[in-house]
């Protein structure tokens, strides 16, 4: 077994059934400190809900969730982990509607989240700069204004990372993050998962080949609820199991 | 707050000022009118018509609280009728307790209904009630209490949408079970009536129904400005938040159960206020006040003032209670039919309500195009559509 005191996140035989459907069996998974890290895998391969799994939606039937070495996630609820600082995208784009992209940001402010806290909360000139500049990074300085519900799914999707960038969580879960996109946009995500990637650990979910090419990174791919195999996307893409699973059936 | 297009929000800010201008007038005026203006003056309101305002405002008060927990948490309450009982039902005890040994049996301390069924001794739950300042305290205290113990297991459950509809219902229903019971000490069927005064002011005197009018009028001026500052804090933003998207709200961190649970106790707890200061207006309290049908007509006040708005819903219980009154007093057999149109019109037509809707007639032309369009589609090309290539 790996020595687990500097991985940011550590999955040990984890297992997980539905109504005795095996979604997760027997998962071991580890992220390094500052890794950025893409899982592909087929439809109904166990990838969302490994996520729902370390970030406390599901509890697993067994194994072992660790983060930053010591902390044990199967005890605690999303909002306990979310303030631990793991931060989590969802697969289709969930923002705020009606509030507007400002508003978005300035609620996912890392902070104090207890309701007499929020009665009683003034924004403070550091944290509007901090907003501003989240807003620069994700391209939406201009839609600050609007209403999040009026963006297009694209600008949803980056508005979503603004808002995981915001919480300025040490892990990202990203979900899917350019399924519906243009090229263009897609290219822009990629940049922009690298560039956080740079502070943050990240890992990506994906189906786009190309766009888990060009994150140029390791890759994990899961099938049937476990990892089949792990390594570079070329590595892992010659990798006969792996085509069997992709091509065949 | 929602962010509506500018224009509307101007205009309903203006309405809010108007309305609570209005009501701040009305606080002053409608008593003087009553007690300084001679009866033969057409200016003169005269006694019955205070009260029957009066009545109105808690009811204004109601649809505030519910519109808190629905407009803007989503949280839809079909039980809110059993916080405004319970309300009433505390300052009812303490009405009770002071009627002293005037009641039909002359008992100084038991009520006439213990008389009746026979009781030797009061109840430990009726002890106290004689003090008026700790009655009031009940009235806070108790539809608060239940609305924590209901929400804190509701919530925490994550019970939410139609299911947690149906168990406020529930909830009002078996408390409505449990007051018809004349072992709980609550008097039963009759429920409490035959008040006599409180702080010495007798109840049917013009002064103190005057007074009652004008707490009433202030209690519903009060309401609006603890929802308003709520929901324009940043607490308000989050519960909105919740009420759109709850799970990215629990991982972005906020605890969803413990905002839920603060609004549903404001609510509950504004709900009791109007109870408490409707009682002594009408004159009883029995069980029928947590009849499910009453939690449902609070609903259709708050729908068609129009829901997240706060001024909408006050505005809504007035015009419905109105149109209660007139139209059961001058057509009775259609009214219930007219409160079920109505509600059926609100959702067709303006599902935001009264306040929230640019303009009536626009969204019947709506409506009127759509159903043209469905009826012969070639003679009116819809514009939002791309024409075809």
């Amino acid at each position: 077994m790996k020595q687990h005191t500097d991985t940011i996140l550590y999955l040990d035989s984890v297992s997980v059934s539905f109504d005795g459907f095996k979604a997760i069996n027997n998962l071991s998974l580890y992220i390094e400190q500052g890794e950025l890290r893409a899982i592909i895998g087929p439809n109904g391969a166990g990838k969302t809900t490994m996520m729902d799994i370390i970030t406390g939606k599901t509890r697993p039937d067994t194994g072992t969730v660790l983060f930053n070495g010591d902390t044990a996630l199967t005890e605690l609820d999303e909002a306990a982990i979310a303030n631990l600082g793991i931060g989590r995208k969802f697969q289709k784009p969930t923002v705020f509607e009606h509030h507007t992209v400002f508003d978005n940001l300035e609620l996912s402010l890392k902070g104090n989240r207890t309701p007499f806290e929020s009665l009683f909360f003034k924004l403070k000139t550091e944290q509007r700069d901090r907003i501003d500049d989240v807003l620069k990074t994700i391209n939406l300085q201009d839609a600050r204004n609007q209403e999040a519900g009026s963006l297009s799914h694209g600008q949803k999707q980056w508005l979503e990372i603004g808002m995981l960038l915001m919480q300025d969580p040490d892990l990202l879960l990203v979900d899917e993050p350019v399924a519906g996109m243009t090229d263009a946009e897609t290219i822009e995500t990629a940049r922009l998962l690298k560039d956080i990637s740079k502070n943050h650990s990240v890992i990506v979910v994906e189906h786009d080949m190309d766009f888990v090419k060009s994150l140029d990174c390791r890759v994990n791919v899961l099938h049937e609820g476990s990892v089949l195999a792990e390594g570079s996307l070329d590595l892992v893409q010659s990798n006969p199991e792996v085509i069997e699973v992709y091509l065949g059936r | 707050m929602i962010r509506q297009p500018f224009i509307l929000r101007i205009l309903q800010d203006r309405l809010a000022s108007f309305i609570l201008g209005l009501l701040l007038l009305s606080a002053f005026l409608v008593p003087a009118l009553n007690l300084y203006v001679s009866p033969e003056s057409a200016l003169h309101v005269p006694s019955y018509v205070v009260t029957l305002l009066g009545k109105y405002l808690t009811y204004a008060l109601l649809a505030l609280s519910v519109d808190l927990v629905w407009g803007y948490c989503g949280i839809l309450s079909l039980g809110h009728g059993a916080f405004f009982a319970l309300g009433g039902y505390a300052m009812g005890m303490h009405m009770m307790r002071q009627i002293g040994d005037r009641g039909v049996y002359g008992d100084p301390v038991l009520p006439d209904f213990m008389v009746f069924l026979d009781w030797k001794e009061l109840p430990w739950y009726w002890y106290g009630f004689d003090n008026f300042g700790f009655a009031l305290l009940m009235v806070l205290l108790v539809p608060g209490l239940l609305a924590f113990i209901f929400g804190w297991f509701a919530f925490r459950s994550r019970v939410t949408g139609v299911y947690l509809s149906i168990i406020t219902q529930a909830m009002t229903y078996a408390l409505l079970l449990a007051f018809f019971r004349n072992d709980m000490g609550f008097g039963g069927n009759n429920g409490l009536t035959d008040f006599k005064d409180i702080l010495g002011f007798d109840l049917k005197s013009d002064g103190m129904r005057a007074s009652l009018f004008f707490l009433s009028a202030m209690a519903v001026i009060f309401g609006y400005f603890v929802c308003k500052f709520i929901v324009e804090s940043r607490l308000g933003r989050v519960i909105i938040a919740i009420r759109d998207a709850e799970s990215r709200a629990r991982f972005l961190g906020y605890r969803v159960e413990y905002y839920k649970l603060f609004v549903f106790v404001v609510s509950a707890v504004l709900a009791g206020i109007a109870g408490a200061l409707y009682v002594p207006q009408v004159g009883i309290i029995n069980p029928s006040e947590f009849a499910p049908a009453n939690s449902i007509e609070i609903v259709i006040w708050v729908a068609l003032g129009g829901r997240g708005t706060l001024i909408g819903p006050i505005i809504g219980a007035l015009v419905v209670n109105y149109a209660k009154t007139y139209f059961t007093g001058a057509l009775p057999e259609i009214w219930l039919y007219m409160l079920g149109g109505l509600f059926i019109l609100t959702t067709l037509f303006l599902p935001k309500g009264i306040t929230g809707t640019e303009s009536i007639a626009q969204s019947f032309e709506n409506y009127r195009l759509k159903l043209a369009r469905w009826l012969r589609p070639h003679d009116f090309p819809d514009l939002n559509k791309e024409p075809a290539e």
